[in-house]
């Protein structure tokens, strides 16, 4: 379909470090430094920097990395669009959430948790996969959307069971707790608390995920997921069931969206319709994966990086320049920090049409 | 009805192509179906009202998108925007002639709506002819894309609406005389929805006269149903497709209107919202068939009027259930659009 996002990994060299990214390196000097950068950073910033604030950010941007690196499997290496992306991040959410709020702040609970709210996802992923897949691509992004919708409003309605609007806070087992010290000593000047051991937990396992994402997209079954981007019917002239191939990456995919949404609800200790659910967060991720770079999986943390702290401080930057702007009509109301949707919006279309690769293509190009 | 302008199969012989009467029985049988549940027949009625007044007005929202799909095959996700646009675009209307929505009289009531009205469609055309031109054309062929740029345009839009008007929620005034209900024995109809019926009704009219009456709606369906041999025949099937869009954007437009009045309330996000329905009816009537969107937004409307009545609880998933029960009855919709 599109030579730029359809570029096909080198061939395999047998070398260290390449088992453990599944043979696909990130390619270009530049962007190993900024994935490196970005993986340094994330791991020291408890250590680093001080307060709440930069490790919650820290936080926003591992559950992304693996949101968007899993909604990279379906858009970017498969060609489907969906929308139910967020419903599958909401169930994880809930999963914990309604776990830990009924049976107790225990591991047990977030096991249960997180094992109901996988199952329910790859149910609910078959069914709407098998539903529409088997008419047309298309299909799928007006029925995801509309699925999510009903989603989003029984969320919201059914208020014994969810909380309703207000969502659900509760309390995480006691060694996830601020008050828990895995050491009575601090190291290297940090007392290592529940939070911190929460915030490593988190880490871990979205760089374990998006890990195992990279292997799940090098692998033979990827290559068919490719194929059928590039050209459906030929790859089911080969002999690939593409209605079967297109629902199990559905399925997967939802599987670590779940995971993502039960690991921002481990972190906030909450779960509610506006964190998980909502629309705006598809679009949010809809901006990161186009942004990053469709297709190659690394495009997943560099989309997700970039616009969590644009979120967080883009709008400082349109403060300053919509002030410095006051007096000139419109310009100010486009420059106004809460417009800064409007400039991402502008960035995505331009990416759609100039960079189909997205950052992530257009640094493997230099 | 609107059998014929469901594309026949390919294997119709030319003289008559069969009528499929089927789906056409579906909303009568659907209300008749829904009256012995219900305990006294006034309150059938006025829910039964309601709900086509609903289903007009989710019509007005997407016909337009599914004409653009049927004759472009593109699909808009931006569709939704035109829809706020719309809506937005009746303060350029209600800003200097506020006054009249609150006159006695009749006539200037109706004649404030049709000119909202038509500064909705007005304002959606030019956004739709610039939107063709800027946002879609590139991407032409390529759904995926489509999809991706569409909902670019869609949040690029929202935030400049957002912009101009700001981002708190606008109350708009019905006009007077549209305000209430007519009361008929112990059965109580609002005005607004049997205007909205009338508009619907007409439009739907309209659409259906132009694209089986005369020769710009035969050339349209026949660039739905190949668009190559148009073009091979001489005619400019671009710019039959610029028209078309703007033709569904200005209904978008119209929508847009209808909808804002029935809310009285403007936020930059109300297409979005309701895009959902759009979509929903959209799909159940067949992808590009305007009859199968006519018949499927009264189905939607209608069952979720009854179902919010009969079964509370149901009500909130009532449009994925109806959606659900038509795919596995016709997995393309009612009307399938033969081509695609």
């Amino acid at each position: 379909m599109n030579a730029a996002i359809a570029t096909l990994p080198a061939p395999r060299k047998p070398r260290a470090g390449s088992l453990l990214l599944s043979s696909d390196p990130p390619r270009s000097v530049a962007l190993s430094a900024i994935l490196l950068l970005i993986l340094v950073g994330l791991a020291v910033t408890p250590f680093v920097l001080e307060g709440s604030q930069p490790t919650a950010t820290a936080v926003k941007i591992c559950v992304f990395i693996l949101l968007v690196a899993s909604y990279d499997l379906l858009l970017g290496y498969t060609g489907i669009v969906s929308f139910a992306h967020t419903l599958f991040f909401g169930l994880g959410g809930y999963g914990i959430a309604i776990a830990l709020d009924r049976l107790g702040p225990t591991w047990s609970s977030i096991g249960i948790g997180l094992v109901a709210a996988l199952a329910g996802s790859a149910l609910v992923a078959a069914v709407i996969g098998l539903v529409s897949l088997r008419v047309r691509a298309i299909f799928f992004s007006m029925i995801t959307l509309a699925v999510a919708s009903a989603a989003l409003v029984l969320a919201s309605q059914l208020s014994e069971i969810t909380g309703g609007e207000d969502g659900l806070s509760f309390q995480l087992p006691p060694s996830l707790r601020p008050a828990f010290r895995a050491f009575a000593e601090p190291v290297l000047g940090l007392t290592i608390n529940g939070r911190i051991l929460a915030y490593y937990l988190i880490f871990f396992t979205a760089l374990a995920a998006f890990l195992v994402l990279l292997r799940i997209v090098n692998s033979p079954f990827g290559r068919v997921l490719q194929a059928i981007r590039e050209n459906e019917f030929r790859a089911e002239a080969l002999g690939y069931r593409v209605v079967a191939y297109r629902t199990a990456v559905s399925v997967i995919a939802a599987l670590f969206a779940t995971l993502a949404g039960a690991l921002l609800a481990i972190w906030l200790r909450y779960n509610g319709p506006d964190t998980t659910l909502s629309f705006a967060i598809m679009i949010d991720v809809l901006l990161m994966v186009v942004i990053g770079g469709m297709g190659t999986m690394y495009g997943a943390v560099i989309g997700a990086f970039l616009f969590v702290l644009a979120q967080s401080y883009l709008q400082v930057l349109m403060g300053a320049v919509s002030r410095a702007f006051e007096g000139v009509p419109v310009l100010p109301d486009i420059l106004h920090p809460d417009r800064w949707l409007l400039w991402l919006g502008l960035l995505f279309v331009i990416s759609v049409y100039a960079f189909p690769g997205g950052i992530v293509g257009r640094l493997r190009r230099d | 009805m609107s059998a014929s302008t469901a594309p026949a199969p390919a294997a119709a012989a030319l003289p008559a192509a069969r009528a499929d009467w089927l789906p056409l029985a579906l909303v009568p049988a659907i209300m008749a179906a829904a009256l012995p549940l219900f305990g006294d027949i006034s309150s059938w009625v006025t829910l039964t009202l309601a709900g086509l007044a609903m289903g007009m007005m989710i019509f007005l929202m997407a016909s337009g998108m599914t004409l653009v799909f049927g004759l472009m095959d593109v699909i808009n996700f931006g569709h939704g925007v035109f829809i706020s646009l719309g809506a937005y675009a009746t303060l350029l209307v209600l800003g200097p002639l506020a006054a009249w929505a609150h006159a006695e009289s009749l006539a200037l009531n109706i004649a404030l709506l049709l000119l909202c009205i038509g500064a909705g469609m007005a304002v959606t055309a030019g956004a739709g002819a610039f939107f063709e031109r800027v946002i879609v054309r590139p991407v032409y062929g390529s759904h995926l894309k489509q999809i991706l740029v569409t909902m670019g345009g869609l949040i690029i839009t929202e935030q400049l609406i957002h912009a101009l008007w700001g981002a708190s929620p606008i109350p708009i005034p019905l006009p007077q005389a549209l305000r209430g209900a007519f009361v008929i024995g112990d059965m109580a109809v609002e005005r607004y929805r049997v205007a909205a019926v009338v508009i619907g009704l007409v439009v739907y009219g309209l659409m259906h006269l132009v694209l089986n009456r005369t020769r710009l709606g035969l050339l349209i369906r026949a660039g739905v149903e190949n668009p190559e041999m148009v073009e091979a025949l001489g005619y400019r099937i671009r710019r039959l497709f610029v028209s078309v869009f703007i033709a569904g954007s200005a209904l978008a437009g119209l929508g847009g209107v209808m909808w804002a009045f029935y809310r009285q309330t403007l936020t930059a996000g109300m297409g979005m919202e309701v895009m959902v329905l759009v979509f929903t009816v959209i799909i159940i009537g067949g992808l590009g068939s305007i009859g199968g969107c006519f018949i499927g937004s009264l189905l939607v409307a209608l069952v979720a009027n009854y179902v919010g009545f009969l079964a509370p609880k149901l009500a909130l998933v009532s449009n994925i259930l109806v959606m659900a029960l038509v795919l596995v009855w016709r997995p393309q919709g009612l009307f399938p659009v033969a081509r695609r």
